[in-house]
Order: C-alpha cells, then sequence, then structure tokens
C-alpha cells in the first residue's frame, strides 16, 4: 500500500539530465546560483530563465512541478517583495501617504525576489532529476577529498543509504502501531495540544523500540557480510563522465560568461 | 453477540496507479461462541477483512454490522463497539510502551474510562487468563520478559477490555512448540468460557484442533465457508488457494486413492489412527 | 572422508549479564556438502550457536574452526565470514541498500572485488536463486520469501562454502517458507555449499540430513532425522514437535500393530499401512 510514496522530490522518468553524472549536477547546480546572483538586470534573469526552462524541457519534468517548489516560498516571497519595496532608502518614486517607494526599493524587491524564485528552481531542478541515492553518492565522491581531515563522508553516505532503505518499512510500521493503539481505544485525534502530543507516547515507543532492534539486527548483518568502513571498499555503482556530462559543463559555462557579460555591460538602471 | 458483513468491498489508494481490491463482495455472518479460523496465502485479504471487523477501515462499498447495528452508521459509537470486538494483531508484542507489565495491560481500559479498581481487577485477571502471574509480574518491565511471554501481556491487554469478540491475525506467529502451544492453550480457554473466536492462521493443524467453522479466502473472495470437516476434504479447492490440508486428511486421501475403505470425512489423527486400525482388525479377524 | 568445514570443540558462552552459559561442551562438526538441521525451543543457546559459527561472537570456551581457520584469529575475520555466509531471522532488518542489484552487491563491495567481477557475481547470485526479474526492484515491494531470497543472493555472491540460516523462515507464511527452504535446497544439492539450518520446525529439520537437537545448552540428540525422531518421548519432553506421521506410527505400535518406527512422511506411511491390511501381504 505504501510502493508509491517518492522521497523527496525526485521524478522518477528516464531524460539525459537525469543521466547526468550527480558530483557534476551538483557542481553545475552551484555554479548556476552563483550566475543568479551575478545577475544585474531584468535581461539577465530572462536569459536565466531560458536556461530553466531549456533544461525541464530535456529533463522531461513538467514544468508545473518546477513551480510547485516555489508554492510554498509564497508568503517569504511577498514578503521580501514588499519589506525592500518600502523600506529602501533612495530616489523617491511615489508617495501616498505614509507610504514612500523609492527607484532603488524598487530595483531591490525585484531583485531580490528574483534571485529567491530561481534559487528554488535551479535547485529543484536538481532534486527533481537526481535520486536521493544519487545525490547522496555525488555528496560522498566530492566530500571525500575531505577524507584526510577525517570528515566521514562514506559514514554520512551510508547512513543516508540505510535512512532511505528503512524509510518505508519504518511508515508501514507506524500505521500498524498506530492500528494496533486504536484498536485498544487509543485516540491521537482529539484534545489539545499537550494531550494530543502525549497520546503520540504509545505511538512512539514501540516505534523507537523497533527501530533500534532492526538497527542492531542490521550492523550484525552488515558485520556478517564483511562491512568494516569505507576503506578498500568498491562501488556496484560507480560514476562515469560521459560526453553529456562535458556538454552540460559546456552549456553552464556559456551560461555563466553571459551573465557575467551582461551584468559588465548592460548598465544598472537601464533595464532595471 | 453477532458480526455480519453485508457485500464489503474494499479498494485501497483509490483512483490512484496503485489501486488495488482487496476484498470483493464479501458476506459473513458470525455467531455467538463461534470459532471461526480464517485461512488463506498472504494476500487473499484476511489481513483486510480482519480490520473492517472492528471499525479500522471502513468498506469502500457495503455494510460491517454489529448486533445488526451499522458500525459506521451515523449514530454509532464505534468506539464503544470498538471495545466490544477486541483485535490482537500480528506480532502483538511490538506495540507494549508502558514500564511495567500491569500499566501496559491497562491502557485499553483506561481508554474506556474505567475506575481505577475497575481497571486493577481486570488487570490482574487478564493476567490470570494468559497465565501470567499478578503478583510476580505486574511491576515487571515487559521489555524485559521473553518473546512469548510479551505476547501473552500484549494478549492480556486487549482481554481488560472484556471483549465479547476476540479478532486474533495469527496469534502463534514465530513462536516456537512451546509458546505456541501455551498461546493456543489460552484461545481454548477463552472460547470455553464463552467469548467468540476469529483467528488467522496458517497452521492447518491448529485449526483442525481448534476451530468449529473455517472460512476460505482467495483473491478477495470467500472461497468456502464450512466446518473443518467439510473443508478438509475437499483438497481441490484448499490447494487453489494455496493451502494445505491436514496430514491426517491427506493420508487418508492417498489411502483411499490406493483402493483402501477409509472414510472420506477424515481430517484428525484420531480418526486417521482408528480408521488404521479397524483395518488391522479386519485383516486379522480375516486371516 | 569428506572435507570438514565447520569444527566446534567444547564451546561454552555465557552472555555478560547473564547468571548461566547459554551453550556449554557443543562439539560438532560440518562436513562439506552436508544439510545439517539445528533444532532447538527458543532459549536453547541455537542462535547463539549461529553467530559463533561466523565470528560474530568468539566463545568463551573452546574453539570454533571454519575451514580450518580460528575464528579467534583476527587475521582470517573477513575470511571466515566471507566462507560461512550468513541468514537472519527478519527478513527486513539485513537488507542494507535501497535496490535489490545492489544489496547483493553489499558483501563484494566491501571485500573490495573489482567492478566487472562484481558484475557478473551479482548478476548469477541473483540467477541462482531465480531474482533476476527484480534486479531493479526497491526491497520494501517484496514479499518475505523474496527478501529472504535477496538475503541469500547477498551470501551466495561471496562464494561461501557454508552456508547458515538462523530461523530464517520462522517470520514467513507456508509458501514463503517453501521457496526459501527450497532455494537453500537447491544450493546445497547443486553447489554442494554445507548448510546449517537452525530452526523450530520440525518439518523443516526432517529434510535435512543430520539433524542436531540442542537443549539447555548442550546436544541433546544428533543423528539422521529417521534416528532423531523416532525418540518421540524425549523430543516431547524438550518441547518439540514430532513428525505427525512419526506419532500416529508410534501410537499404531502401541495399539499392536507392527509398523516401522522410520516413519516421516504422509507417503511412507500410506505405502506402510498398505504392506500391513492390503490382503495379498
Amino acid at each position: 500500500m505504501l510502493n508509491n510514496i517518492t522521497l523527496g522530490q525526485y521524478y522518477p522518468v528516464d531524460s539525459l539530465v537525469h543521466r547526468l553524472d550527480p558530483r557534476i549536477k551538483i557542481v553545475l547546480t552551484i555554479v548556476t546560483l552563483v550566475a543568479v546572483f551575478l545577475v544585474g538586470t531584468l535581461a539577465g534573469y530572462a536569459l536565466i530563465l531560458a536556461f530553466c526552462l531549456l533544461v525541464a524541457r530535456l529533463s522531461n519534468v513538467p514544468v508545473r512541478m518546477l513551480l510547485k517548489g516555489i508554492k510554498p516560498l509564497r508568503f517569504i516571497l511577498i514578503l521580501t517583495f514588499f519589506l525592500n519595496l518600502f523600506f529602501t532608502s533612495g530616489t523617491e518614486l511615489v508617495h501616498v501617504g505614509f507610504v514612500i517607494i523609492t527607484r532603488e526599493g524598487l530595483r531591490q524587491a525585484i531583485h531580490f525576489s528574483l534571485r529567491l524564485v530561481f534559487l528554488v528552481m535551479t535547485t529543484s531542478l536538481m532534486t527533481l532529476t537526481t535520486s536521493p541515492i544519487q545525490l547522496s553518492d555525488g555528496m560522498e565522491m566530492l566530500f571525500s577529498p575531505l577524507k584526510v581531515i577525517h570528515f566521514p563522508a562514506h559514514e554520512l553516505a551510508m547512513m543516508m543509504s540505510i535512512a532511505l532503505r528503512f524509510i518505508p518499512t519504518l511508515m508501514e510500521e507506524t500505521d500498524k502501531i498506530m492500528k494496533a493503539q486504536k484498536a485498544r481505544g487509543a485516540d491521537f485525534e482529539s484534545g489539545n495540544l499537550i494531550q494530543r502530543a502525549k497520546s503520540m507516547i504509545p505511538l512512539l515507543v514501540p516505534l523507537f523500540v523497533s527501530a533500534f532492534r532492526r538497527a542492531g539486527d542490521l550492523a550484525l548483518a552488515m558485520e556478517s557480510r564483511c562491512y568494516h568502513g569505507g576503506e578498500h571498499r568498491t562501488r556496484l555503482r560507480v560514476l562515469r563522465i560521459t560526453r553529456m556530462d562535458y556538454l552540460a559543463c559546456v552549456a553552464v559555462a556559456v551560461l555563466l560568461a553571459l551573465v557575467i557579460l551582461e551584468s559588465r555591460f548592460i548598465p544598472k538602471g537601464l533595464i532595471l | 453477540m453477532s458480526i455480519e458483513l453485508k457485500h464489503v468491498n474494499y479498494v485501497y489508494s483509490q483512483g490512484t496507479a496503485f489501486q488495488h481490491t482487496a476484498l470483493q463482495d464479501v458476506s459473513l455472518k458470525i455467531q455467538d461462541h463461534e470459532f471461526v479460523a480464517l485461512v488463506g496465502h498472504t494476500g487473499c485479504g484476511k489481513s483486510t477483512l480482519v480490520q473492517h471487523l472492528n471499525g479500522l477501515l471502513k468498506p469502500t462499498s457495503g455494510q460491517v454490522l454489529i448486533n445488526g447495528e451499522d458500525i459506521h452508521g451515523e449514530h454509532t459509537n464505534r468506539k464503544a463497539l470498538r471495545q466490544r470486538v477486541g483485535l490482537v494483531f500480528q506480532y502483538p508484542e511490538y506495540q507494549l510502551f508502558e514500564e511495567s507489565v500491569e500499566k501496559d495491560i491497562a491502557f485499553g481500559p483506561k481508554n474506556m474510562g474505567l475506575p481505577e479498581d475497575e481497571i486493577h481487577r481486570r488487570v490482574i485477571a487478564a493476567m490470570e487468563m494468559v497465565h501470567l502471574d499478578p503478583a510476580r509480574l505486574a511491576a515487571v518491565n515487559p521489555f524485559e520478559l521473553s518473546g512469548g511471554q510479551m505476547r501473552r501481556v500484549a494478549i492480556a491487554g486487549i482481554l481488560a477490555m472484556q471483549p465479547e469478540i476476540l479478532v486474533m491475525d495469527e496469534p502463534a506467529a514465530g513462536l516456537d512448540p512451546q509458546g505456541r502451544d501455551a498461546i493456543l492453550g489460552i484461545i481454548r480457554d477463552l472460547h470455553q468460557t464463552g467469548t467468540t473466536i476469529i483467528m488467522v492462521s496458517h497452521a492447518m493443524d491448529d485449526i483442525a484442533d481448534l476451530a468449529t467453522r473455517i472460512v476460505v479466502m482467495n483473491h478477495g473472495q470467500i472461497a468456502m465457508d464450512g466446518t473443518p470437516r467439510e473443508v478438509f476434504c475437499r483438497a481441490d479447492v484448499m490447494r487453489e488457494a494455496g493451502l494445505e490440508i491436514t496430514e491426517a486428511a491427506r493420508l487418508a486421501g492417498t489411502l483411499r486413492e490406493r483402493g483402501l475403505p477409509v472414510p472420506e470425512d477424515i481430517y484428525t489423527q484420531e480418526e486417521i489412527r482408528d480408521a488404521i486400525l479397524r483395518l488391522w482388525k479386519e485383516k486379522v479377524h480375516a486371516q | 572422508m569428506k572435507t570438514e568445514r565447520i569444527r566446534t570443540e567444547q564451546v561454552g558462552f555465557t552472555y555478560e549479564e547473564a547468571k548461566h552459559p547459554v551453550l556449554e561442551d557443543v562439539s560438532l562438526k560440518i562436513h562439506e556438502g552436508e544439510f545439517v538441521a539445528i533444532l532447538g525451543h527458543n532459549g536453547s543457546g541455537k542462535s547463539t550457536l549461529a553467530k559463533l559459527l561466523n565470528a560474530l561472537y568468539l566463545p568463551e570456551k573452546g574453539d570454533v574452526f571454519v575451514c580450518d581457520m580460528n575464528t579467534r584469529d583476527d587475521q582470517h575475520l573477513w575470511d571466515i565470514r566471507r566462507n560461512a555466509g550468513m541468514i537472519f531471522q527478519n527478513p527486513d532488518n539485513q537488507i542494507v541498500a535501497t535496490v535489490v542489484r545492489e544489496d547483493v552487491a553489499f558483501g563484494l563491495e566491501n571485500l573490495g572485488v573489482e567492478h566487472d567481477e562484481m558484475v557478473r557475481r551479482v548478476d548469477e547470485a541473483l540467477n541462482s536463486v531465480g531474482m533476476t526479474d527484480y534486479a531493479d526492484a526497491s526491497p520494501h515491494t517484496l514479499s518475505g520469501g523474496q527478501k529472504q531470497r535477496v538475503a541469500i543472493a547477498g551470501v551466495l555472491a561471496m562464494e561461501p562454502r557454508i552456508i547458515i540460516a538462523d530461523e530464517s523462515t520462522s517470520m514467513l507464511d507456508p509458501l514463503g517458507r517453501a521457496e526459501v527452504m527450497n532455494t537453500v535446497r537447491g544450493l546445497n544439492r547443486d553447489k554442494g555449499i554445507s548448510v546449517v539450518w537452525i530452526t523450530h520446525y520440525m518439518e523443516e529439520a526432517a529434510m535435512a540430513d543430520r539433524v542436531i537437537v540442542v537443549s539447555d545448552g548442550k546436544i541433546e540428540l544428533e543423528g539422521t532425522p529417521r534416528q532423531v525422531f523416532q525418540q518421540v518421548d524425549k523430543l516431547r519432553k524438550l518441547h518439540l514437535d514430532v513428525p505427525h506421521m512419526t506419532a500416529l506410527a508410534a501410537e499404531l505400535r502401541e495399539q499392536g500393530i507392527p509398523i516401522s518406527d522410520q516413519v516421516l512422511t504422509v507417503d511412507e506411511m500410506a505405502e506402510e499401512v498398505l504392506r500391513l491390511v492390503c490382503p495379498s501381504n
């Protein structure tokens, strides 16, 4: 019954973007974010938007999925917009009663809100096209040079992987325990906040007990299959950088170059 | 107290790509003092059916009636009905959570809003029913008990609510022969003292020993419904539902096929033993 | 004489907080290609014994040898665990990865097996347990029996000489139990892998080459299933089941019918009855 849960945002289809190496995707996402912050005028945002739409198109992810990521942020967006609009000093544009809108305020409001939108859009593009397990793989590889300073890159990735493996199992278990306690007259729905928090104890205690038992079992099973940390370990899933990855790097480099040119040569204030 | 299912259908995740019909037009009436065994292979709909019996699941269509009253009716007090139908899930020891055996068993009665002294009385009575010594074990942390004991604590937690119908999903699963016999003995006693029992099980020999009626499920439907004698002589229907019959019934069938005059409705060890003895005596007489 | 795979010499073991030892003076041998069932009730010490057989625990007294390597010898730890692969009770709690194929590869990754060889062994192991079609599935979508087969494949990929199954069927339904039992039986027969099958199900022990009955940390009975199961009274005293047909034979003998005490299965019983009551005999 819980076969249909998808974790995080991952949109499981096949595409050129999905097949990119996760390490490359993480790095390119960061570069794109830098580009977003370098943008000087609306023309720059138009560039970024075009790029995002292009990637979305190539990734077979519907644009509405991209917009879905922005939806929860709408209040913060509106707040950012109006705070900047009303509380930035500079050349007055409009003055109605106690409301003063300045040229700088308008510019800042638009810039900050758009940055926020693209920030979410770019990272969404990555998480929509990269499964959590690939993400953790990519992170592990990217952070592995830090192992020399004892950064636990492998351990973190292993934890991530085990967590992903056990989330569906524990969800099923939660459902089962909840039903069992309901059969004993437990009430998880009514009462005030404190009562409701208290009513969670019969659910949480068995869940924790079970999680610890599973952890103990799993540790034994891993040991019996010769697990001894990340050293001298090989991987079934190997990450290979392909021609598509190079192409993607070039595309993002071009985007970055264009944005830098735009921020240098189009004077600020011309198109905002 | 009777429990009745009328044309119950249940569909999981309706309207999604994962839609799956778990129960299809199931009608079933269980009377007072019956001991019904619910059998079928995994995924046949037994567990879904069981969860309908005390209103944990609501049928997609159809009705569940307790003493003629619709469990999902507008004016039904579902909480009160739930107390009259006790449901023991598979591996019930995994739902223990209190720091002492007594407190854990008291959880159900407490939720019913009973007075303290009544709760205490019920806890003691429930512990005795599952053969746990109240004087020795009431204050013990349930997590320190053995697996079989923990399961009995969990069952006592339901018994303390004094249900008239007890529904159990594989109460002996995972226990060794001793633990299994202890649990089945408790269930037999409960039945004899008047509780209606509905038990899901895979162990045909346990069922042959205990049940007064067997309901066979297959593909979300009732494939057969009858006394153990009626059900165990239908090896064909059972096999189709992915189930075995008792070894005694199998032996009787094999002997009959080989031309020996063995009665058709044999399913217990005693019956087949007596049949073989009879054959033997006839042969000795003939010689 | 066949090669010895496992040998325990007067092994004793006590858990830290316990007063009494769980195992006392256990000596046994498992040979190449043998299928040995260890039968005992809960708390008999059989699971502890299993964990001693691949160095998850070390004996308090005595020694355990796996393919002639002492489990006390740190140097051989990974070799011992690779050679004596273990399958546990709970199907959920021994699968590490989010994809079946990757879980099967887990042991090989730990051993540092090179990539192409790893792919070959994973495919072969999945094929041997009949799970090739599920290579890319998520473990949580599988049935209990299928999960156990994945666990077996994970062990098999390490090319072990012995498989130790610690109550690996006790959480499964009858179909799942048969599925797992048949898989392991097949590996024993076709690949000559020795099997130590720990269980409290008499029916499963009846299918072994040899049965060792453990109670209170000691070996109580040992022999072929027929030799062991004909001791009906002793088994009952040890709180173990007796095969129905063996028990029936014992009852019939009590009534004066000269029926063999070697009967285990329905078919054997039918033959015996026919032999005794058919007029032609």
